[in-house]
């Protein structure tokens, strides 16, 4: 028995031995244990929460745009679209043949469907289409048991009730592209939209507003199991514009069977621009969802480029709607208004020979004539006297040839000619034919239709200068505080704007004046003016003197007629609106732009709010 | 002298037995598989199915051969050991040929009724063959090289065949378990140290012949934060749970790690984390002294028998429990690989909790003959 003994102590000790190990190492997970769940407890907590919480961003509904009325230009519409829950569809072919029985399921669409589902996880809805009509929502609806997985989901669309009406002023709103992506978490929902022009674009941060968020317990696989907590966000600003949507339509229509054109009307007081159209324009819907290619490039492939808005960026030579600005720097310069001067139908400077419009010479012409009959020759001389930097410094104080930092992106700033740029841009030194060029508006002269309606405004408002905009703090009520002494004074002495405006009266007003056919004869809304012919192309030599003369433009092809201008404003006596009217080759300003003028000042004058006017006479 | 003395064990009735049993150890298996049964109900999101109900029937039946086997003659199963190891080894070579694949590995064999996965009847097979070869050597043999060789081959051949398959958990609790009966036999140190650095040596051809999965085990569990979302996320996502559990845990079934599907295979292999996610270090604790308990139980008997093959059947089957506990409490903890060893009678699967059942069978068994002496030849040399 003795070795029987050795054995069972040998074992006693070795099996001790194992035991105290076992527990040790027992102990050791108990340590680690400790340590995991008490020391570093806090972290993995964190870690916890991280995996089960997920943060969503809850889209703000975007502001409003309306007009200076209230009337609504740019709103949220419902957008009904029916979605398909995969695992709830159990067979998603069938489902999705069904439902086209039911509303129409485009081929392409059912695919893209059947696509996302195989990629998706089954419990992502998936978009089958957007922007359901009512009657097919309540037919899915009333088909709704035959249906499983499918379901009408509301989602917000911007919708523009005036369509193509101020669609340049409004722009757009698209689906945010790569390279607008700002890390702001908000711009990268799927779906979400940014304004991609106009005011939306401007006014874009406003508009937005602030994301709200929901924070969601969600699971391994990112299926929400419910919310934990909700912070509504701050819904977009509404933007209250300074236009006048029924004025702004009234002008649309009234250009619209031009091919291009553009006109501005503005307060002259405030510089709150009333109706800024572009022609031809677009339907800003399209962009919400996305244009197909087709339409996007029919739009980018236009010659008249519906897209760009020709009342700010479209730069036009103003023929003889500069006349107002060199007339005010002859007057500013001490040239007399008496300064008369003998128009035999062309001056010659050199070897040149510079017409006038009117082929057998205006005769004897004072100042008030020639601004009247639009005479060249009176305007040649005039700038002979000052030289163009004179005529320059004047204008810039109008506001040519300078951005006028409008809300809106994609102002031009137009330009008008000095000494010193035309060293600079050619090397080359001013040559006085074309101080002559300059002085009826054409040559390197170039100013939108914005500037021209600015440039009017500053004439005929007591010589401030105001600055355009589009938008406003609140609606009109008809007692705005409007105070046009705000603005800083342009300089221009009073007795200079008082022979301009006189002389303005006359070309529209007096019988000889060249928009005489577009005077306004209603009482206390007369309108004062100048009309513009602006030549596209150089009237050659041999054309002048061959048989049958200077061509009439409807003689021309289109593309090379006159483009037909006019800067006006009403009421004549105490003006309150200025309007610029461009329309592109529409030959004379008289014959064309010139009545379109005057039935916008017609149109604007009669909108007038009656409050306004008690208040105006109250001021007096 | 007790009543208990005065019984010899060689003619006891089954009666008699029955009241030999060891009610406590009964007692605390039983509220190991209540906490699994628990936590499986938890797992369930609060339902028996799918999970706990079929544990429970698994328990019961599992319960009933248990105690059948506790009941049974001790002599039985030394007489048969090299038979039940034969019987293992056949049907585990047969899974080479006739195994289904499941979970990616050859472990499975498809019977009739139920799956029968052969290596985990090795486990007790293989205790039972090393207990009777070291019942009949005297100390003096153990210190012979050649008397190892034939216990080394019954140790290597199953060990080679379960790593074949691969199984790679399953290999080492073999390869540990049978160290164990090594060490308990006599065998001297420096043959375990010398082993150890044979081990060591081989690690690069080992290597070599791993499977990729195996090897990415391995790397995740030296840097399981390189990659959360790929090899290393069942890992990080076991200890975020554990951590996350805090000392009192979040409450029962609300283990936001679980419930939530971030915790892989919660109901097997990372049942503990769910456990100690909704129970917290207090309850941790409490489990691993149950468990702590169990082992210490398991010494007490085996210094308790008369016998040698008793003695290395308890140790050995306490050990092989004790491995299991460990390995898969430090795997999901992060302290070793993810070996695929599941928590004993808490994770959700048949066969484990088979192989422990039949274990604590012969633990149970031992004990009731604890008195019996047998000789070195198998003939009860007490009468």
């Amino acid at each position: 028995m003795q070795p029987e003994k050795l054995r069972v102590k040998a074992f006693g000790r070795r099996a001790a031995v194992l035991a105290g190990a076992k527990i040790a190492l027992l102990g050791g997970l108990c340590g680690r244990l400790y340590y995991l769940q008490v020391l570093e407890s806090k972290r993995y907590q964190m870690l916890a929460d991280e995996n089960r919480i997920n943060l969503r961003l809850l889209a703000p509904p975007r502001g409003h745009i309306v007009d200076r009325h209230g009337a609504p230009l740019a709103v949220n519409v419902q957008n009904y679209r029916v979605v398909m829950v995969p695992e709830q569809a159990l067979d998603v072919q069938e489902t999705l043949e069904r439902l086209n029985t039911i509303i129409n399921v485009s081929e392409y669409d059912r695919r893209r469907v059947l696509r996302e589902a195989r990629r998706r996880r089954a419990f992502v809805p998936i978009t089958v289409r957007e922007n359901l009509r009512w009657e097919e929502v309540s037919r899915i609806e009333v088909n709704a048991p035959d249906l499983p997985g499918i379901s009408i989901d509301v989602g917000q669309s911007r919708h523009y009730p005036n369509g193509d009406i101020a669609a340049h002023v409004m722009g757009y709103v698209a689906a945010v592209s790569e390279k607008d992506q700002t890390g702001d978490p908000l711009l990268e929902l799927p779906g979400f939209r940014i304004g991609k022009n106009g005011v939306e674009r401007q006014y874009d941060l406003a508009l937005r507003g602030t994301a709200g968020n929901s924070q969601v317990e969600v699971n391994a696989i990112g299926r929400v199991i419910k919310e934990l907590e909700r912070a509504e966000g701050r819904p977009g600003r509404r933007v209250v514009l300074t236009l006048d949507a029924d004025l702004q339509r009234f002008v649309t229509e009234r250009l619209s069977s031009h091919r291009r054109a553009a006109s501005v009307v503005i307060d002259v007081r405030s510089g709150e621009v009333l109706s800024m159209v572009s022609i031809p324009s677009f339907d800003p819907n399209g962009f919400n969802e996305g244009l197909d290619a087709k339409t996007w490039r029919s739009l980018i492939e236009n010659p008249d480029s519906p897209l760009s808005n020709k009342a700010i960026s479209g730069q036009y030579a103003p023929g003889s709607t500069f006349k107002p600005a060199v007339m005010l720097a002859a007057l500013e310069n001490g040239i007399s208004p008496d300064h008369s001067v003998f128009c035999t139908g062309f001056m010659e400077l050199g070897d040149q020979r510079f017409h006038c419009w009117h082929k057998h010479g205006h005769g004897l012409v004072n100042m008030v004539d020639a601004m009247r009959e639009s005479c060249d020759v009176y305007f040649y001389e005039l700038a002979l006297k000052l030289g163009v930097d004179r005529i320059a410094a004047v204008s810039r104080q109008l506001g040519l040839g300078t951005l006028l930092d409008i809300d809106l992106p994609g102002e031009s700033a137009g330009l008008i000619p000095t000494r010193a740029w035309k060293r600079e841009q050619y090397g080359k030194p001013w040559l006085k034919g074309e101080t002559l060029v300059a002085a009826i508006g054409q040559g390197y002269v170039l100013t939108t239709p914005l500037q021209l309606a600015v440039m009017t405004a500053r004439a005929v408002n007591g010589g401030y200068a105001v600055l355009p905009r589009l938008t406003r703090e609140t609606i009109d009520d008809g007692n705005d505080p409007i105070d046009v002494t705000a603005f800083p004074h342009t300089g221009i002495s009073k007795r200079s704007r008082q022979l301009l405006m006189h002389a303005l009266d006359e070309a529209v007003n007096h019988p000889r004046g060249t928009a005489y056919l577009s005077r306004l004869t209603e009482t206390g809304h007369a309108i004062g003016g100048k009309t513009g012919t602006a030549q596209v192309r150089r009237i050659t030599m041999v054309e002048r003197e061959s048989e049958s003369g200077v061509r009439k433009n409807r003689e021309k092809p289109w593309r090379e007629r006159d483009h037909s201008l006019f800067v006006g404003y009403a009421p004549v006596d105490r003006p309150v609106y200025a309007v610029s009217v461009v329309v592109e080759h529409g030959g004379g300003g008289s014959k064309t732009a010139a009545p379109i003028a005057r039935d916008i000042l017609r149109e604007a004058q009669r909108r007038r709010a009656p409050g306004q006017l008690a208040l105006e006479g109250k001021t007096q | 002298m007790s009543t208990r003395d005065r019984l010899n064990p060689a003619t006891m009735t089954l009666g008699q037995r029955f009241w030999q049993l060891n009610w406590l150890l009964i007692l605390m298996i039983c509220s190991l598989a209540a906490v699994g049964f628990a936590m499986l109900y938890s797992a369930g999101n609060g339902n028996f199915s799918p999970w706990a109900e079929r544990q429970i029937v698994r328990f019961g039946v599992g319960l009933f051969v248990m105690l059948t086997i506790a009941l049974t003659d001790i002599r039985i199963w030394l007489r048969y050991a090299y038979v039940f190891y034969a019987i293992a080894f056949v049907l585990l070579v047969s899974v080479e040929f006739a195994g289904t694949v499941g979970m990616g590995a050859q472990r499975w064999i498809g019977l009739k009724f139920f799956h029968l996965q052969p290596s985990e009847l090795m486990k007790i097979a293989l205790v039972l063959a090393l207990a009777r070869y070291f019942h009949r050597l005297s100390l003096d043999d153990v210190t012979r090289p050649t008397h190892l060789l034939f216990p080394i081959l019954l140790v290597v051949a199953p060990t080679a065949l379960v790593l074949r398959q691969p199984d790679l958990g399953t290999a080492l609790l073999l390869l540990m378990g049978s160290a164990a009966i090594f060490f308990l036999a006599g065998v001297r140190l420096w043959k375990f140290v010398l082993v150890g650095l044979i081990g060591l040596t081989s690690i690069p051809v080992v290597w070599s012949m791993l499977h990729t999965y195996q090897k990415n085990r391995i790397m995740t569990f030296l840097a399981p934060e390189s990659d959360p979302l790929g090899a290393g996320y069942h890992i990080l996502q076991s200890k975020i749970a554990l951590g996350s559990g805090g000392v009192f845990g979040k409450g029962f079934m609300k283990g936001t790690q679980s419930h939530l599907s971030f915790l892989p295979e919660m109901q097997t292999d990372f049942i503990f984390t769910m456990y100690a996610e909704e129970f917290g270090l207090v309850g941790g604790l409490l489990l691993i002294a149950l468990y702590a308990a169990i082992v210490i139980y398991g010494f007490a008997i085996a210094m308790r028998s008369r016998s040698h093959f008793g003695r290395l059947v308890a140790m050995g089957v306490s050990t092989t429990f004790f491995l299991y506990v460990f390995m898969n409490i430090a795997m999901v903890m992060g302290l070793i690989p993810v070996v695929g060893v599941p928590l004993p009678l808490i994770s959700y699967g048949g066969t484990a909790m088979m192989t422990v059942l039949i274990g604590f069978g012969l633990l149970m068994n031992v004990y009731v003959h604890r008195d019996m002496r047998i000789s070195r030849y198998g003939e009860n040399s007490d009468s």
